[in-house]
């Protein structure tokens, strides 16, 4: 049976995190990666509206009105949880005391730029914390499908405005797990019945291909 | 002692055409509900609105811009109100889109005596556009200035009689900022108890901040589609 590639994707992302990291989820993929944690690894969930360790989804009729998370979606606290204003909370991730955040991508080039908050003449939405997020936190990485509409999104330079420069250290997709270093991308793994063919086909970015290259289930 | 209770009435009294307006909140937790309500039937117009985001149409701020109220937002997001981006393109409405972690630090310098501080967030984005960079350490920096306001509405559950609020879980967001960044602080409170009954410990706002305050409803949680 086909698999999900959104559910391949986070069960990859999760292996990138180690037990007692604080980690800052972004929405869609990246918030299927705290479901997908292997058991012996627990993480510390912050959200930046002002929480360190919060929970999943309240259960229906068990919300509480004082409590969502970045998504805006009502959630719970887990046991040690924090509650600060947004200062503070900004000032935990600004200052390079979240381990890992992961998020999402319109685009990704060969430098680690990324580009996720903005596409000319679309919706106005606007940043959020991104752009904090991806400044501040120890480790970058980006979960993603490879492409949209068929068109690639790793790219050699972004042609959408830019959430950061530099700043993407991994890239998750479906089809691939790709290194961001200073000589360029490096297609480390392989996802579930991917050749390295299929993935230079589907990125515009040049890719380094070392001589042996993982796979991933 | 002053009496810093008032009217939800009185205090929108206080908030005139073209004024510089923080709002507390993110999306719908932590806004003060009822003085939105009374501000949106109001007919008051022109105000910048300085809010992380502009909520959904029909909640919180939202409503103020639905109905056309504003002249300019700053803030962070505004991908839940359609009727934000409908005004901004149609050239209605002035926009500035702040980086939350920015936007949140601005208004706590504002608050804090600081004119402004250098941030690594927005560095070759359009957000470094104008401003002046600085090299510290071999990272490049942004200077970002403070802001602050007319006027200031907060909420919070519980206040006692001095104005000391308390603030829980994820409503605090960028309320306890707002109270030190205004010329005037009016905070909605679901309760207010005498002065002793709040543990020390569990105010996030010293009354010493908060000019005003009403007593509005409860925190209901908002369903959203």
């Amino acid at each position: 049976m086909l698999r999900d590639p959104k559910v391949v994707i986070a069960e990859r992302a999760a292996l990138e995190l180690k037990d007692g990291d604080c980690v800052n989820l972004g929405i869609g993929i990246p918030t299927m990666v705290a479901d997908a944690l292997p058991e012996d690894v627990e993480v510390i969930l912050q959200s930046e509206n002002g929480c360190v360790g919060i929970g999943g989804t309240a259960a229906p009729g068990e919300e509480d009105p004082y409590l969502i998370n970045a998504g805006s979606i009502y959630a719970v606290e887990v046991p040690g949880a924090f509650y600060c204003d947004s200062a503070t909370s900004f000032a935990l991730i600004r200052g390079g005391h979240i381990d890992c955040t992961i998020l999402g991508a319109m685009q990704v080039d060969e430098k680690g730029n990324l580009a996720n908050w903005q596409v000319p003449g679309g919706k106005i939405a606007g940043m959020g914390g991104a752009m904090d997020l991806v400044a501040g936190a120890k480790r970058v990485i980006v979960t993603m499908i490879h492409t949209t509409k068929g068109k690639p999104k790793i790219m050699h330079k972004c042609t959408l405005p830019l959430t950061a420069v530099g700043v993407v250290d991994l890239i998750i997709t479906e089809m691939a797990v790709i290194k961001v270093t200073p000589e360029g991308l490096v297609l480390k793994e392989l996802g579930p019945g991917v050749t390295v063919e299929d993935v230079v086909a589907a990125t515009e970015a040049n890719l380094i291909i070392p001589a042996e290259v993982g796979h991933f289930e | 002692m002053k009496n810093k209770e008032i009217s939800v009435e009185q205090a929108i009294s206080m908030i005139h055409d073209g004024m510089r307006l923080m709002v507390g909140g993110f999306t719908w937790v932590g806004y003060p509900h009822d003085l939105l309500e009374a501000l949106s039937s109001s007919g008051i117009k022109d105000l910048t609105l300085i809010s992380n985001d502009t909520c959904s149409m029909t909640v919180s701020v939202g409503k103020l811009v639905v109905n056309r109220q504003l002249k300019k937002v700053i803030a962070s997001h505004v991908g839940r109100n359609p009727e934000t981006g409908r005004q901004v393109n149609a050239g209605e409405l002035e926009l500035e889109m702040v980086p939350q972690g920015t936007f949140a630090e601005r208004i706590r310098c504002g608050g804090a005596g600081i004119a402004g501080f250098y941030t690594p967030t927005g560095i070759g984005t359009v957000i470094e556009e104008g401003k002046e960079k600085r090299v510290f350490d071999g990272k490049e920096y942004l200077l970002e200035r403070a802001l602050r306001a007319d006027v200031a509405l907060v909420k919070a559950n519980r206040a006692d009689k001095l104005g000391n609020l308390e603030m829980v879980k994820t409503s605090k967001n960028f309320n306890p900022l707002m109270a030190s960044a205004a010329d005037l602080v009016i905070a909605e409170v679901e309760e207010i108890v005498e002065v002793g009954e709040l543990p020390p410990e569990c105010i996030s706002v010293p009354g010493i901040l908060v000019d005003y305050m009403v007593k509005g409803a409860k925190t209901c949680c908002v369903i959203q589609k």
